[in-house]
């Protein structure tokens, strides 16, 4: 009987068409998939590995054989399934396949025993396949200082997970990641990390926070530094720790170490807190709660874009809150503030599928603070103008971008489909190395939202539409009047866009502009082109004054 | 083993020797000679029982074969026996040796074993298992063992035109389809083992191209729960590959048994012979046993309830036999009537007390059951005075005991494994909840306490001589603060861990191992005390008996063993099974086992002599879990298919089919007063099933425990109570504490 002898020297020689141990895997695949289709050996791979063993073979002889080394691992395969089952997995691995091999008396091959999967390279001249297997350089891995430390501690932990039976269909996410014993160095740098960060000595924390960011070593205390940031709840009052916090996780979301899986959903909400709870510091106007805001802002974008692929449909979860914070009427200015710049830091396609959706249903609260003048309004007031700076600011980079977007077909061609992430990115499609879209958000969408829109007051951004760009400017300009124009270019190269009255815009929306908008609708507008030379300060604008950040600060 | 006293052994190994050869002698033609050879006595004692199918010249070559291969391995004792029985074959066999014939092997053991036996056949089994040493028996036997396996296939040496194949097949395929509609689903079953057979002649007899596109015509046609035969089929294209391939022997050489209504029969005989059909009424009368039954043909539903198994369904004789399902009694022990001062004093003064178990039995019946075995049909150990104090702690325990039922749903906690990235292939827990061990892919098998109490080791022999052994305390002085744990690991086995179990009294636990062994571990010292060795393949599972002492293991050989924890060969050899043992479970009263196996049945085996006294079809996939209800009158069972089955195990009936789960059930567990049957899954759920009225709703007339033909209503989904999602963990561990709070176990593998 034939058996098959599988040497480890075969791959050595560079001549076998197909590696053997692939061949398996393929077999496998195919006896899986489709019945009665196996990867078949030809004649000339064994004729091959007979030469490289030393040994002639006649054609029909090497057909026979590479007939029956087709049979021979069909059946290995087959009896191997049988480890698979036995070991409770659902992959078949390497293991079982030696052990298949063992009981048919057929000797181990060794050296395909890890995990990850091997490339399958081919070289073009001579039809060669191999797998790649790289020289390991073991004086660079003896050296290393990153030394890998081995597999956590087995350990068995209970967790109660239904009481009296209440039983649910969702799935139950995942247990934590690499929970580890904490060694009592580990338990050291955790105690004089916090220590350093929340304590008083700003060199200290500035240090710890830029180990925080460049230690490989302490993935197992993640869930706990995970935990304490969860802590900014409890000291709302406390602007400067707050401050701390989110540089502990700007540090942790920076550590190129550190898988932040499933974590990256409690960080954000952290981040979230900081955006737009009513904060228990700003109720003394003297603190500066906006800052810590923008920069929460801009963290929470940061984790988006560098981390957002590790929990799928956070872009909607995180839209939808700022959605339902911005829709709320009860909320403080604050929060609304929190949103707005959540927005914007979120990039200008959320700017546009939530914000100005919803833009002349808050203009009416918002105008109605604005032209409250008693004094009792003071505080109130001033609010109104940071949210109403922050919204400018918004709009206007979102007429910016869709502008820009517009005029390179290219990117801009995305950006027509709703949903597209790509169109979300628009304020970085200009560097051309930018990851890929984190996920295929286009088709979360429904599904994200369809669940989650439970509770929300409707979600316009759902049967959102793009709205073209001149009616958009149109719509923005009644708000905003002469504010906005300053940023655009009027000229003699309208045309690409039919101009757009004002009576067309309240044809396009259903309901006209909102009783505060501006009444001088009639006035001329400016003239809108695509120009790519967008700039601030362009001249042919006859205002020049941009909306000033100062205003809400000094009103 | 100072958990059993010296008297029980001579009294289990008394009781034991009258039954013993017979399996065994019997099990040496099994274990050694591969399959091939001990069906070929099978056979024979079918066709010596069954009238309609009799090929006496076959029968003779056959006997001839296997005479002629004991005689090659000198094992003269069984030569005479065999002779004796070929003498005489329609005489020596009685009503038990019919039923067992079912079994294949295990008929004619039946048949041995009325002739009383002799103990030499079990030293000569030895000496050959010895001398077979490392080499695989059973592969050995398919290598080497050529003129015999030739004899086996010989049978398909007679050929007719090859071109004519189909011709036949399609013919009887068109008759098939236009008989009438109540005739057409039992006929219909005669095209798988017909067209399995037919494949094999052709390619048996090198007609490579035309068994190809036999192949391709007419498997389509083929029920989809053979889909994995026919892969494994379709991959045999060349006489040579039939030698070593198992899946085939099994299929030549068990009949494919077939339950088929009298005028279906008729109708088919009468069509074979107008149409002088040979070719397909040799296959049918050689190769395919009918079982025939006066009544209604049966409807496809009810067919396909019960097909499925690699060899058909079982003979209605293979499930007669009188199973005894009853629980033992259970022992008179005075509860004493303290208070819980006094119980919560008595933990306190003594913490150390060992307080093993006794499975839960659910009720405890002061008068005898007549359905139980006598207490002393097998012979049991004594109990212990720890094992009454573990009583009486039991007792208390249930009187907690929260009463289940579809408005009172257990609530359920979850072990979870991490980091276990050696891959976790077994689990188990103490009964009393208090120790859980996991098996590992790297051999080693973990303990964790899961109470606040330590694992700690006996001290050394040295430090034992220091202590007052006549002071109160001793069993805590004996431990060694120093080994204090909350887990230990036992080294020992050198491939996969896939079973463990942990005894009644929690003072050792049993692993089955890839490496062929079953090892015993002292869970005092925490070192192997035994490796069992006999199995010399894949051992996938083992299981303690309910009553300590004896366990049961069953592995890739086929067989299942009965072992006894101080001997070191097993005392039972349960084979018949046409593919792996992949799961065992003791019946509550440890009367009987029953196993799963990949051949897609389920049998239930008498400890007391070895006979096969049921064989349970239906699953459509191999069977990876075993529940018995806590009154032993019902067996669960759960399969890579994804349904749980129901057995009434008195009647030999299924009742139930719970359809729900999408993937392997590994676990299976009833509740401690069996009314909710748990199951848990590679789905990554467990789901909660109504026991109680799966079980009520059964309306077992005569007719339907006559015939065994049963109408199986589709209610899985008003039985199932609840489906519990885990955190993306397989469950492969069921378990319900004394008071029926339900753990589960898997290892969370990111």
């Amino acid at each position: 009987m034939f058996r098959i002898k599988i040497k480890r020297t075969i791959r050595h020689t560079g001549t076998v068409p197909v590696s053997h141990s692939s061949e398996k895997v393929v077999a496998v695949n195919m006896a899986e998939r489709e019945e009665r289709r196996f990867a078949e050996i030809s004649r000339e791979s064994v004729k091959l590995m007979a030469e490289s063993a030393g040994v002639e073979l006649g054609d029909d002889v090497a057909g026979l054989l590479a007939e029956d080394v087709c049979y021979r691992l069909r059946e290995a395969t087959q009896s191997s399934s049988q480890f698979m089952r036995h070991a409770k997995r659902r992959k078949l691995t390497v293991e079982d396949f030696s052990r298949a091999l063992h009981w048919s008396n057929v000797e181990a091959i060794c050296g395909y025993g890890a995990q990850d999967a091997l490339p399958f390279r081919s070289v073009k001249e001579g039809e060669l396949f191999f797998i790649e297997d790289r020289d390991i350089n073991l004086v660079e891995l003896a050296l290393a200082t990153n030394i890998p430390k081995g597999c956590a501690e087995t350990m068995v932990r209970v967790n109660v997970s239904y009481l009296d039976g209440k039983g649910n269909l969702e799935p139950q996410g995942t247990v934590p990641t690499a929970v580890q014993s904490l060694s009592d160095d580990m338990l050291k740098y955790y105690q004089q990390i916090t220590r350093a960060i929340l304590g008083e000595d700003p060199h200290l924390m500035k240090v710890a926070l830029l180990d925080l960011q460049s230690n490989s070593k302490i993935a197992a205390l993640l869930p706990y530094f995970v935990y304490v940031i969860s802590g900014v709840k409890s000291v709302s009052h406390d602007l400067e720790q707050l401050n701390r916090l989110l540089h502990m996780v700007k540090s942790l979301v920076q550590n190129p170490y550190l898988y932040l899986g499933s974590y990256v959903r409690s960080l954000v909400s952290s981040v979230m807190y900081c955006i737009l709870e009513p904060l228990a510091a700003s109720i003394n106007p003297l603190n500066d709660h906006w800052t810590l805001r923008d920069y929460a802002a801009l963290l929470l974008s940061h984790i988006f874009w560098t981390h957002g692929d590790l929990v799928s449909g956070l872009y909607h979860q995180i839209l939808l809150s700022l959605q339902k914070v911005l829709s709320d009427p009860v909320r403080p200015l604050c929060s609304h503030y929190g949103a707005v710049v959540g927005l914007h830091a979120l990039g200008w396609k959320a700017v546009e599928r939530v914000l100005f959706p919803h833009l002349p249903a808050y203009w009416a609260n918002l105008q109605a603070v604005l032209d409250d003048y008693s004094v009792s309004n003071a505080q109130v007031k001033a609010d109104g103008h940071k949210v109403y700076g922050a919204i400018l600011v918004a709009v206007e980079r979102l007429l910016k971008m869709k502008a820009l977007s517009l005029s390179q077909p290219a990117e801009g061609g995305s950006s027509s489909q709703p949903g597209s992430v790509l169109g979300a990115m628009g304020y970085r499609v200009s560097s051309p190395g930018l990851s890929p879209p984190p996920e295929p958000l286009s088709e979360a969408t429904l599904g994200i939202a369809s669940h989650l829109q439970v509770g929300g007051a409707g979600c316009p951004w759902e049967e959102w539409s793009p709205v073209p760009l001149p009616a958009m400017y149109c719509e923005l300009y009644s708000f905003f009047g002469d504010s906005l124009a300053v940023r655009f270019s009027t000229g003699p190269e309208f045309g690409s866009y039919p101009s757009c009255t004002p009576s067309q815009l309240s044809d396009a929306r259903k309901e006209p502009p909102g009783p505060t908008s501006n009444p001088d609708t009639t006035r001329k507008m400016p003239q809108l082109t695509a120009n790519l030379n967008i700039s601030p300060r362009h001249d042919g604008s006859p205002r020049t004054d941009p909306p000033p950040p100062s205003l809400a600060a000094t009103g | 083993m100072a958990a059993v006293q010296g008297g029980l052994v001579d009294a289990a190994e008394e009781k034991d020797i009258k039954p013993e050869p017979a399996s065994d002698g019997f099990g040496n033609n099994n274990a050694n000679d591969g399959r091939l050879l001990s069906t070929s006595p099978g056979s024979s004692a079918s066709t010596g029982s069954n009238k309609t199918v009799a090929g006496a010249s076959e029968d003779q070559q056959t006997l001839l074969a296997v005479l002629q291969f004991l005689k090659k391995n000198k094992l003269n004792e069984s030569v005479e026996i065999l002779r004796r029985e070929a003498g005489l074959p329609e005489d020596s066999l009685d009503p038990k040796g019919t039923d067992a014939s079912g079994a294949g092997s295990g008929g004619s053991s039946g048949g041995v074993d009325l002739e009383g036996g002799d103990a030499s056949s079990l030293l000569s089994r030895v000496t050959v298992s010895a001398s077979a040493g490392v080499q695989a028996p059973t592969k050995a036997a398919a290598g080497e063992d050529q003129p015999d396996v030739s004899v086996v296939l010989s049978a398909y040496s007679q050929q007719g035109d090859p071109a004519l194949y189909e011709v036949y097949y399609s013919g009887l395929k068109k008759f098939i389809e236009t008989v009438l509609d109540c005739h057409r689903a039992e006929l219909s079953q005669v095209f798988y083992p017909l067209f399995v057979h037919m494949y094999l002649e052709l390619v048996y007899n090198n007609h490579e191209s035309e068994a190809k596109a036999f192949f391709e015509k007419f498997s389509g046609d083929q029920e989809c729960y053979y889909e994995d035969d026919l892969r494994i089929l379709s991959s045999l294209t060349k006489k040579e590959h039939m030698r070593g391939n198992e899946t085939l022997l099994d299929f030549r050489t068990s009949k494919f048994v077939l339950r088929i209504s009298r005028d279906s029969y008729q109708l088919l005989k009468r069509h074979l012979q107008e149409r002088q059909n040979n070719q397909i009424w040799n296959i049918i009368q050689e190769h395919l046993y009918i079982d025939i039954f006066d009544g209604m043909p049966r409807s496809k539903s009810q067919i396909d309830a019960m097909s499925g198994s690699l060899a058909g369904e079982a003979k209605r004789e293979a499930n007669k036999a009188k199973v005894y399902y009853g629980l033992l009694k259970e022992p008179e022990i005075e509860l004493p009537l303290d208070d819980e001062d006094e119980e919560a004093e008595n933990e306190e003064g003594k913490p150390k007390k060992k307080k093993p178990k006794k499975d839960s039995m659910g009720s405890k019946s002061k008068k005898q059951d007549p359905n139980a075995p006598s207490q002393n049909r097998i012979p049991l150990p004594e109990l212990k005075d720890s094992d009454k104090l573990d009583k009486i702690m039991y007792m208390k325990e249930s009187t907690k005991r929260i009463r289940l039922g579809p408005d009172n749903l257990p609530s359920i906690c979850y072990y979870s494994f991490l980091n276990a990235y050696q891959g976790l292939t077994a689990v188990d827990l103490t009964d009393d909840s208090s120790l859980i061990a996991g098996g590992f892919a790297d051999s080693t098998v973990r303990v964790w306490s899961v109470t606040p109490k330590k694992l700690r080791k006996v001290k050394s022999a040295a430090d034992l001589n220091l202590i007052d052994k006549e002071s109160d305390d001793v069993l805590e002085r004996i431990m060694d603060e120093k080994t204090a744990s909350e887990s230990k690991i036992l080294y020992g086995h050198s491939g996969p861990v896939y079973g463990i179990s942990f005894s009644p009294d929690r003072n050792y636990l049993l692993s089955s191992s890839e490496d062929g062994t079953v090892r015993l571990w002292s869970l005092q010292t925490f070192t192997c005390l035994v490796g069992y060795k006999g199995h010399n393949y894949p051992v996938w599972d083992t299981q303690f008996s309910p009553h300590g002492y004896y366990f049961v293991s069953g592995g890739h050989d086929r067989v299942a063993r009965l072992w006894a924890t101080d001997h070191y060969q097993p005392l039972r050899m349960f084979s018949g099974h046409l593919a792996d043992v992949t799961c065992t479970r003791f019946h509550p009263n440890s009367n009987y086992v029953a196993t799963g196996s990949s051949d897609r049945t389920i049998r239930l085996w008498d400890v007391l002599n070895g006979n096969c006294v049921r064989i349970f079809t239906g699953h459509k996939g191999p069977i990876h879990a075993l529940a018995f209800s806590p009154n032993g009158k019902f067996l669960a069972s759960g399969a890579t298919d994804g349904r749980v089955l129901l057995w009434d195990i008195g009647h030999g009936l299924m009742v139930g089919e719970l359809k729900g789960h999408t993937d392997t059930i590994y676990s299976l567990r009833f509740s401690r007063d069996g009314e909710i049957l748990a199951s848990g899954s590679m789905d990554n759920t467990v789901r909660l099933w109504d026991a109680m009225k799966a079980f009520d709703d059964l309306e077992t007339d005569d007719f339907t425990a006559a015939t065994g033909h049963i109408h199986l209503q589709d209610n899985s989904q008003e039985l199932l109570l609840g489906t519990y999602m885990t955190k993306s963990t397989p469950v492969i561990h069921l378990h319900f504490t004394r008071r029926n709070l339900l753990l589960a176990a898997g290892a969370y593998n990111p």
